[in-house]
């Protein structure tokens, strides 16, 4: 074709020629890779997919296993308290109660504390954005235009702080763990802090500039209702852990995706008796039993668990990966029987086939 | 998108929620300015052009822009000046008052329009004066008829002058050869017959469009349910709590809503939140990929045609893929399936033929030529291939000519180039239609120019009675060939410069005189000889070798007195050989003198349309030439080289009721007013004097003359000649006086004037004498026979309909290869109701009969395919003939449900004699009822109804101007690129498209879904668990290059196998990429991936301690994922360019996640997806998740295709498997595959190759019977003798072809059988047919006995002509 072009005489050169240029792309002859699904393909993607799925399954599997995890459902434990914090009139009133438990093995390693509460919808639309990320930045803002009514400002126009749904309706069960050792009751020493994202502790998350943390907060904002302290004595001892920098605040803002959940609450520091995790024994749980659940038929619970490379005790993606390679191997085989059983057919059918042109060919000629 | 202004429903910021939409109207936006731009940068080019308007205060012409012209100004125009409005001619400066015209810009054509100053002004000798313009103009409304125009001017005088449409200059002409003209204007602006005509490009709505808004109310339905399903979940969630929780939050005043209300307001809630399952992004992205695609088509080599140096045209953006769904192609014949270049092939004068073999071999060496040259080297210009060398040699002046001629060197190695295409590239060189050298150079026939010898020679021998007749016949035949036309003559020298004064050869007073004389002494000696005399055109030639320009007049005095003398000598001593001869010599010498002057340079002619241009060729060949030609008088140089000039007293044009065209004039020698009338054989026999004048002799010869003419041209018919009359009238003063005064009433007439023009016309063109017929072939088009089988072969169905008469276009039928010899043809002739729905329901049946023995075997076929054996007979295949009378009575009667159910099954349609209209209704009647994708395609203005009527209108821009194409939405050049555009760029667009749609759809309810899904889990409160932005970006950037760049450029299979397997295009026309079962698997499909994209990590991270947004990532990285790979599972090409986009896409989101995450602090509060990207990519748990879940996801959609690749269920990856396979290996399984193919379709098992050279041989042979080589009767014949009730008409041409030839073979015997005479109706010849096998010896006895065993099986019905 190129050439052809060429041959012309070119007097015409001032109005250029309108034959379309001749390269691969306009005349869509771009050199391609056409994947095919052959036999040979198609068996090898299969029985791969399925011997790496298998391996990785196992492995997961493996892993998940080796999770120790201790679940305890204390709503009803202390069913005098749960009564109690039905109304919410008596918020005022503190309720303890205690619940026992066996560790009938160690559990070994880093051991964290949960807390867990079911069909508590923290992903509910307007529970989600009931929040303002510029207050809690520190920043002073007009938390009247933010999302965080109705809970931005009380009647006579105090702001908020921290404004809004979630950090209202904040998880406020103190849950210590003691073990019983040989009698004598040793309060397993747990970590508040360190347990959010650093992340989240460090650039999320700031107090309001000032020389004195109370002076920031006291002056011109209030508490949530719910809460029964301000947010500057969250934390009292730790400087650091106070405000809006608190870890266990910082956590419950991390609203969770689903109506059952767990939040990370301490970490079991590893001194003493505990430098292995948890020895086994008998252990108890005070709790000093705050947050309401029975009024949405919620649950509570506290979750003692190691944690592996691969999450938490969730066996799933390792099952998840077994299902899948024994399918993908399943499905290679069938498709080889298939294959096998077509060929059979095809050459039988293809070589009459053949004769017949053959013959067609001969009696036409 | 507004419910999202209303706080209570609110789901997301309300400007984020109006970016999608934006982003898309922006895009279209961006589209739209651009064109818009454009066309303004073009208006204001337009606009500001500059042009002479006569300025009132300054008594003179002042230079005012386009733009300021209004009604009523005076313009002024210089020649090659475009006409700015529709101006009224009132000054021209040629004497005659003519302007001319160009009007390519309105029709294409570029011969030039004469048009006239409005009576009344043409006197003026000075330069028009606007001042003195007291006119009063009375005209109709703007209208868009560009051929039609009325009005009235009132003079001052109170005198009334008609104007018409040759009184107006169109706006958009441009004027040439007239140095300045001025007018009045009437219409300006947007009321020009121009504008109003310019009605823009048309916006269809393509197939898959049309599919895909019905799937898109699909979609609102589903979108419904799932608001229904998340408002009604919503209702039961919030009604359960007898007290509220704290995770309910209340509205701003602290207010719990009711649960049914609430319900309501999720239910709005929902609809915004779910809205992208409505893809509104998936028309922008249709929009692109067709433009992408138009422009590939667009520069796609193979439908550029070199010789015109167009590409293909692509006029309408938004149909790119029913190109690949078409079922039905309408075809007009003239022009589209041939060239529409009229080659002069035969003639036939006085009742004797004359073969032109010698112009026939010169055709087949041209062609020849062409392809040699087409191969050969640069080389090839320098140097004359020998063989054109040797036909030089030779005495052939024609062939002389091209070296000589105006044509650029390109053209003469282009063989059939013609120079006005290239002249439009350039502009040096002359821009002449129809003057390829195939065209131009007529061959003399020796035969007829030894008759025309003879005719002189013989003078002494035989009585003078007879040879005067013949020979003013032959004269008259030339005579009017080169006369009764409206061609146009220019020299090639001065291109555009027409001849209007003859050259300066035009004899002084005194020679024409005595040539006068001359003639009116031959004349009393009965004997116009020396007309036709004997100038061979070898001396012809060889005198154009001599140039002598200097010494004209002297020659050409001397030969006056020669000739004088020879004359007076012939009229004297009539016997006197001697003096005769000195005479003839002394011809000779003025012959090549005259000829030497009077063409000093080449006449190219320009004819409205092409058979005209190939006549007065012709008619050139033969020494009759045309020089030049005004409204009043046309001047011929005859043989001699004497010119005549004639004057022309009336033209009566050609128009399509009359179909035929006079010119009277007056004979300049006889001063006799002739008329001479070309026209169509069937209207011409009937016009022809039949009245006996007592002289029986003559009678009888009037009558053998004309039957033997109508055989004749029978014959050529049946060649596929077409066929034109030309017969004569000589009228005495008193009749033409009369009627010229009728003529002129009726000119003046205002109402009905047009009825009153055609009926004067009819009064005078009767009692004619009969001259003589041409035949000119209209050549078929490079690869049309292949293009129909190839078409057919892909289940496209073609119907021709065509203007022309049955005979012509069966032949041309079958030529093409839309008929085929083995079929069943049924034609219906009729023009009553009844017979015709009896014909119909005759047939019907019979067809049925043959469909239901048929049908069960192809079903057995179908469910066991190894169960093919012996090959069954061939079932025959039907074709339909019609006429447009018969339709007429279809349409009429309600008879389209049975034309329809009988049409359907036939393989092919053939509408013939069918007028513009009736062509439309066939198409409409084919696409309403049959809801069909019907295709026409046409070359001409008569085919633009047709072109508008179907989904495809494709133009051919070819000779007969430019209308077509404007209606079309696609202008290729030549027929042939049809099988391309179809097969391959039809089959790729619909494929692309049809998927890419499909994708479309699948990827919003896929991503939709998660959102939906995870209502379940979040009291259907309307949460996200993806960051608003990403989850926009996710369906704009992140996912939509990657189908777009798949719709514009993915090949599921190549285009070489696509143009040899045409079976593959099936696959577009059954909708099988995208119908209604595709769609809802694929809605399935997107079900089962979103809840595997969604409960995979759901289950996964149940009960942890995973927020929100850290939920929402990976989900949003999984479906993206899979949705790629999806893509990537449907493309079946994979280039650089699709790699490229494909990682970038992947990468894009990446990078873009992790700069979002990791910059945005407060970007979209209340929602914070901060850091948890960068968080994740530490984790193993996210890589993990982002490698089982497509895996999971795409794993059904694998195992299918894997399994349909094993299986090899459809032909399209059967088809993509031999493509993998080395080239010889390929084509073997593409044959077996084809042969496989016609077995279970129980289409003839023959290997198509034979079958293929079977009906070649046969059409070649019987193309010229003929010709005495053509020594064995046509296998063609063989095979109906077969046929125990074939198409009588067919075969009487048949029959009559060989009897033809046999009675050629014995150098015509004049006896003529009346039985096979043409009136004698329609009865089968039985004898010659009984006869004819025998007479084609015993070789042929054999096929005979063959095509005998076929031929049962060819039981053609019948064909009645009532």
């Amino acid at each position: 074709m190129k050439n052809k072009t060429n041959v012309l005489p070119r007097e015409g050169e001032a109005q250029p020629s309108r034959c379309p240029d001749n390269t691969a792309f306009k005349q869509q002859r771009l050199p391609a890779w056409k994947p095919q699904l052959t036999i040979a393909s198609v068996l090898s993607s299969f029985f791969l997919t399925g011997a790496f799925c298998l391996t990785v399954g196992v492995c997961l599997v493996l892993s998940a296993n080796s999770v120790r995890e201790i679940q305890i459902d204390y709503s009803d434990k202390c069913s005098d308290c749960s009564k109690l914090r039905e109304n919410s009139s008596n918020w005022n009133k503190e309720c303890h109660c205690s619940v026992n438990f066996t560790l009938k093995e160690n559990i070994l390693g880093d051991v964290f504390m949960y807390y867990g509460l079911q069909n508590f919808y923290q992903n509910h639309r307007r529970y989600v954005i009931s929040r303002s990320d510029a207050q809690l930045l520190g920043r002073n803002v007009n938390i009247q235009r933010s999302y965080c009514a109705p809970f931005s400002t009380y009647r006579n126009g105090t702001p908020m702080a921290p404004c809004g749904a979630i950090a209202n309706s904040i998880f406020n069960d103190t849950i210590n763990l003691f073990y019983n050792h040989n009698s004598s009751v040793i309060q397993v020493p747990l970590l508040k802090t360190g347990n959010s994202w650093w992340t989240d502790k460090n650039v999320k998350f700031r107090n309001p500039e000032s020389y004195n943390l109370s002076s920031a907060f006291a002056a011109g904002t209030a508490r949530p209702p719910y809460w029964q302290k301000p947010v500057y004595l969250l934390d009292e001892e730790d400087e650091r852990n106070n405000g809006y920098l608190n870890d266990d605040f910082i956590i419950w803002m991390r609203v969770s995706a689903f109506a059952t959940f767990r939040n990370l609450y301490r970490r079991v520091r590893r001194v003493r008796h505990f430098t292995e995790g948890l020895p086994a024994g008998n252990y108890t749980f005070h709790i000093s039993y705050n947050f309401p659940v029975t009024r949405f038929k919620g649950r509570k619970h506290v979750i003692l668990s190691t944690v592996v490379w691969s999450g938490g005790s969730n066996p799933f993606l390792g099952i998840a990966y077994l299902v899948s390679g024994t399918a993908a191997t399943l499905t290679g085989f069938v498709i080889t029987g298939i294959h096998l059983k077509l060929r059979k057919k095809k050459t039988y059918f293809q070589r009459r086939c053949e004769s017949c042109f053959i013959c067609l060919q001969r009696s036409l000629h | 998108m507004v419910l999202n202004w209303f706080p209570l429903v609110e789901v997301f910021h309300k400007e984020i929620t109006m970016l999608p939409l934006v982003i898309v109207l922006l895009a279209s936006m961006i589209k739209d300015a651009i064109e818009d731009y454009r066309k303004y940068q073009y208006d204001k080019t337009i606009n500001f052009t500059k042009t002479r308007v006569y300025d009132k205060e300054e008594h003179a012409y002042v230079e005012k822009c386009w733009k300021d012209v209004r009604v009523g100004d005076f313009v002024q125009l210089q020649c090659n000046e475009i006409v700015p409005a529709d101006i009224l001619l009132l000054y021209s400066s040629d004497q005659n008052g003519i302007c001319h015209l160009e009007t390519a810009n309105l029709d294409g054509e570029t011969n030039l329009k004469q048009r006239r100053v409005v009576t009344g002004f043409s006197s003026q000798d000075t330069v028009f004066e606007p001042e003195f313009f007291q006119n009063t103009i009375i005209c109709e409304m703007p209208n868009n008829d560009l051929n039609k125009f009325k009005g009235d001017m009132e003079q001052p005088d109170h005198e009334q002058v008609g104007l018409n449409i040759e009184n107006l200059l169109l706006r958009g002409c441009t004027i040439r050869n007239t140095e300045a003209a001025a007018g009045i204007v009437i219409y300006a602006g947007h009321e020009t017959k121009a504008m109003l005509n310019n009605s823009g490009p048309r916006y269809k709505r393509s197939r898959i469009e049309q599919r895909m808004n019905r799937d898109i109310f699909l979609c609102v339905g589903l979108l419904f349910v799932m608001c229904l399903v998340g408002a009604v979940g919503h209702g039961i969630w919030t009604g359960k709590f007898w007290e509220h929780p704290p995770y309910d939050v209340p509205d701003w005043n602290g207010n719990f809503v009711a649960p049914v209300l609430a319900g309501f307001y999720m239910f709005l809630t929902m609809i915004i939140l779910l809205q992208i399952l409505i893809p509104i992004s998936l028309y922008v992205s249709i929009e692109l990929v067709k433009l992408g695609q138009v422009f590939l088509i667009h520069n796609d080599i193979d439908l550029y045609d070199e010789e015109a140096d167009l590409p293909i045209q692509c006029r309408a953006l938004t149909i790119t893929e029913d190109l690949g769904q078409i079922q039905y192609i309408f075809s007009d014949k003239t022009g589209t399936l041939t060239e529409n270049k009229m080659v002069f092939r035969r003639c036939t004068v006085d009742g004797l033929e004359f073969s032109h073999q010698e112009n026939d071999r010169r055709l087949k060496t041209q062609k020849a030529l062409d392809l040699d040259r087409e191969d050969f080297t640069k080389l090839q210009h320098f140097t004359l291939p020998p063989m054109n060398l040797g036909r030089a040699a030779t005495v052939k002046p024609s062939t002389m000519r091209p070296l000589r001629r105006c044509q650029s060197d390109r053209a003469r190695t282009q063989g059939h180039t013609r120079s006005r295409s290239v002249g439009r590239r350039d502009s040096s060189q002359s821009q002449v239609a129809f003057s390829s050298p195939i065209e131009k150079d007529v061959t003399p026939d020796s035969r007829l120019l030894r008759q025309v010898r003879e005719a002189a020679l013989q003078t002494e021998s035989f009585s003078p009675f007879i040879h005067m007749k013949t020979s003013t016949s032959f004269t008259d035949f030339f005579l009017a060939l080169a006369i009764c036309n409206s061609v146009l003559v220019s020299t090639a020298t001065a291109p555009r410069q027409r001849v209007t004064i003859p050259p300066p050869i035009k004899p002084s007073g005194i020679t024409l005189e005595k040539i006068h004389q001359i003639f009116q002494r031959l004349k009393l000696a009965s004997l116009s000889q020396s007309f036709s005399s004997s100038q061979s055109s070898s001396q012809l030639g060889a005198s154009f070798s001599a140039k002598n320009t200097e010494e004209p007049l002297a020659v050409l005095e001397s030969c006056d007195n020669e000739n004088d003398s020879s004359a007076s000598s012939g009229g004297q001593e009539l016997q006197d050989k001697g003096s005769t001869e000195i005479g003839t010599a002394s011809l000779d010498e003025v012959f090549r003198s005259a000829t030497n002057t009077s063409l000093p340079t080449d006449f190219c002619y320009e004819a409205e349309s092409p058979d005209e241009a190939a006549l007065v060729y012709a008619a050139q060949a033969y020494g009759f030439i045309l020089v030049s030609r005004t409204p009043e008088q046309v001047t011929v140089q005859l043989p001699q080289g004497t010119l005549l000039t004639f004057d022309i007293l009336y033209t009566l044009g050609f128009d399509s009721v009359r179909r035929r065209m006079s010119v009277v004039v007056r004979h300049p020698l006889t001063k006799e007013i002739v008329v001479y009338t070309k026209g169509a054989d069937s209207i011409i026999m009937d016009l022809l004097d039949n009245s006996t004048k007592g002289n029986i002799s003559s009678d009888k010869r009037l009558k053998r003359i004309k039957e033997r003419t109508q055989k004749h041209l029978d014959y050529y018919a049946h060649d596929g000649l077409r066929t034109l009359c030309i017969a004569k009238k000589v009228l005495n003063e008193d009749d033409f006086q009369k009627w010229a005064n009728f003529r002129r009433e009726a000119e003046a007439a205002i109402e009905n004037r047009d009825e009153l023009l055609i009926e004067t016309a009819q009064h005078l063109e009767t009692k004619l004498t009969l001259l003589g017929a041409t035949g000119i072939e209209d050549r078929l088009q490079d690869g049309v026979p292949d293009t129909i089988v190839s078409l057919r072969e892909a289940g496209i169905k073609v119907w021709v309909l065509t203007g022309d008469k049955q005979e012509t276009a069966v032949n041309i039928a079958y030529s093409c290869k839309l008929l085929n010899q083995r079929d069943t043809v049924f034609t219906i002739n009729t023009e009553n109701k009844e017979t015709c729905e009896s014909l119909l329901n005759l047939t019907l049946e019979e067809v049925k009969k043959n469909y239901e023995y048929d049908k069960p075997q192809r079903k057995l076929f179908g469910i066991i395919p190894t169960s093919f054996s012996a090959p069954e007979a061939p079932s025959p295949e039907f074709g339909l003939v019609i006429d447009g009378r018969t339709l007429d009575v279809i349409f009429q009667g309600g008879l389209e449900e049975k034309f329809l159910a009988l049409a359907r099954r036939c393989r092919s349609v053939l509408c013939c004699r069918s007028t513009p209209l009736q062509k439309s209704m066939v198409v409409k009647l084919v696409r309403r009822q049959l809801k069909a994708m019907t295709l026409s395609i046409g070359d001409g203005a008569n085919d633009v109804s047709m072109i508008q009527a179907a989904n495809v209108g494709i133009g051919i821009s070819g000779q007969e101007g430019m209308q077509a194409v404007m209606a079309s939405d696609f202008a290729i050049s030549r027929f042939k690129h049809l099988k391309k555009l179809l097969l391959v760029h039809g089959h790729w667009c619909y494929a692309r498209l049809a998927k890419m749609v499909i994708y479309f759809f699948y990827k919003n309810v896929c991503y939709v879904n998660l959102l939906f899904w995870y209502q379940f889990f979040c009291g259907f409160s309307g949460s996200t668990m993806i960051d608003y932005w990403q989850m926009i970006f996710f369906n704009l950037f992140f996912t939509s290059v990657p189908p777009l760049l798949f719709g514009a450029l993915d090949r599921d299979v190549s285009a070489e196998t696509l143009l040899r397997l045409p079976e593959l295009y099936k696959n577009g026309q059954n909708s099988e990429i995208y119908n209604l079962s595709t769609f809802i698997i694929t809605m399935l499909d997107a079900f089962y991936q979103s809840l595997v994209c969604f409960f995979v990590p759901y289950l996964m991270y149940k009960d942890s301690d995973i927020d929100v947004f850290s939920f929402g990532n990976p989900i949003n990285t999984i479906s993206l994922l899979t949705i790629l790979l999806h893509q990537a599972l449907e493309m079946k090409t994979w280039t650089v360019l699709q790699l490229v986009v494909m990682i970038c896409s992947v990468a894009f989101y990446l990078i873009f996640s992790i700069i979002y995450n990791a910059a945005c602090l407060l970007c979209s509060p209340p929602t914070n997806p901060y850091w948890i990207m960068e968080r994740q990519l530490k984790d193993p748990i996210f890589y993990l998740l982002c490698l089982i879940t497509p895996v999971i996801a795409l794993l059904p959609r694998f195992f299918i295709f894997a399994l349909r690749g094993t299986l090899g269920a459809s032909l399209v990856l059967k088809a993509q498997q031999i493509e993998k396979l080395p080239k010889e290996q390929q084509d073997l399984e593409i044959q077996k595959l084809r042969s496989r193919k016609e077995a279970t379709s129980g289409a003839p098992v023959a290997s198509p190759a034979s079958n293929d050279d079977l009906d070649q041989s046969s059409s070649h042979l019987c193309v010229s019977p003929f010709l005495p080589s053509a020594a064995a009767l046509p296998p063609r014949d063989t095979e109906n003798q077969g046929v125990s009730a074939s198409n009588p008409l067919g075969r009487r041409t048949h029959d009559e072809g060989c009897y033809f030839f046999n009675r050629w073979a014995e150098e015509e015997s004049a006896a003529t059988d009346s039985s096979a005479g043409p009136s004698s109706g329609h009865q089968p010849l039985v004898a010659s047919r009984e006869t004819a096998p025998g007479q084609d010896g015993g070789k042929l006895t054999k096929d005979y006995l063959k095509n005998f065993h076929y031929g049962s099986h060819r039981r053609s019905v019948s064909s009645v002509t009532l």
